[in-house]
């Protein structure tokens, strides 16, 4: 039970004096990935029923690189920015979120991480 | 996680049905959400068949026909019936609005009729608005300024400013945007809703108010605006016709353009 006036349970904490961050990080992420992500499905057609060696020439064309590390970095941010929102909305329980804002974070940078040292690899082994 | 079924002292039984119209030609069947916080029952559906010839044509009307003539336990708010005090607000034929301006031939076979959603109950028709009216008091909707108003008459505003208002004075705070919002029923504890943040913009627009950056610092916060995922449900339901969704929208633009 509580005896908090209406108002003090709606002021709370205050505000956070953040999250316009978020959101404009969010928007420009996906702006970003419009063009790359046209690029590399149109990259990837013409690739159809190449060998590997193909692929690997395609991909350590330094542009081809490049372009598929910011794509990567771009697409792994937007989709932890989009899933913490998600978990935000929905889940209620406070060490529930945290806990699973925490592992949602860890995958991306982690997947993130292996996805581009993928791509350097292919792009720039020998 | 957020709720998504009616917990089981709310599920919504099938009450009785009292046939008001006597075999009349223009009759229809009003279903009505009832609950009785003393009678320790569920919530549950009565149906009233009314004859139209005998009432007005809106929603209130018949409901106001069926409090007189049928049932007197009937508990609703309603004030001026003509769509500007916002006391009549609720779920009728699955939007929410205004039941004194809601015409009854506009609704296609039975008239359902709920409070607004996700709500808790005060008794049949009736919403509980402290939290949403708490929320309005938090965003300090009033003018505020440190110039000191002119001795002899008001603070000047011109044409173009005075536009800026337009579309944001209107808004009546009958909550059905906010109980509209999918955001406002998992989040409201926390997140402001479309109604209270379209009041927000009215005052950060007004050309006369001078605390439009504290204002914004009270909106920066993820909870309190960025819950907003563009849903849209305030601005299609809004009774008076007004954009919520654009309001909300001008606020974070704000935010971005204090930033770049």
């Amino acid at each position: 039970m509580s005896l908090q006036s209406p108002l003090a349970k709606v002021r709370g904490l205050g505000s956070a004096r953040q999250g316009s961050h978020h959101w404009w990080m969010q928007r420009l992420s996906a702006l970003i990935l419009i063009p790359l992500c046209l690029w590399f499905v149109f990259s990837i057609l013409q690739l159809m029923n190449m060998d590997y060696a193909a692929v690997r020439l395609w991909m350590s064309d330094p542009i081809a690189t490049v372009f598929l590390v910011i794509m990567l970095i771009a697409l792994y941010y937007h989709a932890y920015l989009g899933v913490q929102v998600v978990i935000e909305d929905y889940i209620d329980s406070e060490w529930q979120k945290i806990v699973s804002l925490l592992l949602v974070k860890f995958l991306a940078v982690f997947s993130g991480a292996i996805a581009i040292y993928s791509v350097l690899k292919v792009s720039l082994g020998t | 996680m957020a709720e998504f079924t009616l917990p089981k002292n709310s599920k919504i039984k099938v009450g009785k049905t009292v046939d008001a119209a006597g075999g009349a030609g223009r009759s229809k069947a009003f279903r009505v959400y009832r609950w009785d916080p003393d009678s320790g029952e569920n919530p549950c559906m009565d149906s009233y068949i009314i004859d139209l010839d005998k009432c007005g044509p809106m929603v209130l009307d018949a409901i106001i026909y069926i409090k007189n003539h049928v049932d007197s336990t009937l508990t609703f708010r309603r004030s001026c019936r003509e769509g500007i005090c916002g006391s009549c607000a609720m779920n009728i034929g699955g939007t929410n609005t205004l039941a004194c301006t809601t015409a009854i031939e506009d609704i296609k076979g039975d008239v359902k009729i709920y409070p607004l959603p996700h709500m808790p109950v005060i008794k049949d028709l009736v919403p509980d608005l402290t939290h949403f009216y708490a929320q309005y008091a938090s965003i300090k909707p009033w003018l505020q300024a440190q110039t000191p108003p002119p001795p002899d008459r008001e603070r000047l505003q011109s044409k173009e400013e005075r536009a800026e208002l337009d579309g944001l004075y209107e808004c009546i705070l009958c909550a059905s945007c906010s109980t509209a919002c999918p955001s406002y029923w998992w989040n409201s504890e926390r997140y402001l809703g479309p109604a209270i943040l379209l009041q927000a913009y009215r005052w950060i627009a007004d050309s006369r108010d001078e605390n439009t950056g504290e204002r914004l610092d009270d909106l920066e916060d993820p909870f309190r605006l960025y819950r907003c995922h563009t849903i849209m449900n305030c601005t299609n339901t809004c009774p008076k016709g007004l954009n919520p969704g654009k309001a909300i929208a001008e606020i974070k633009k704000k935010m971005i353009s204090r930033n770049v």
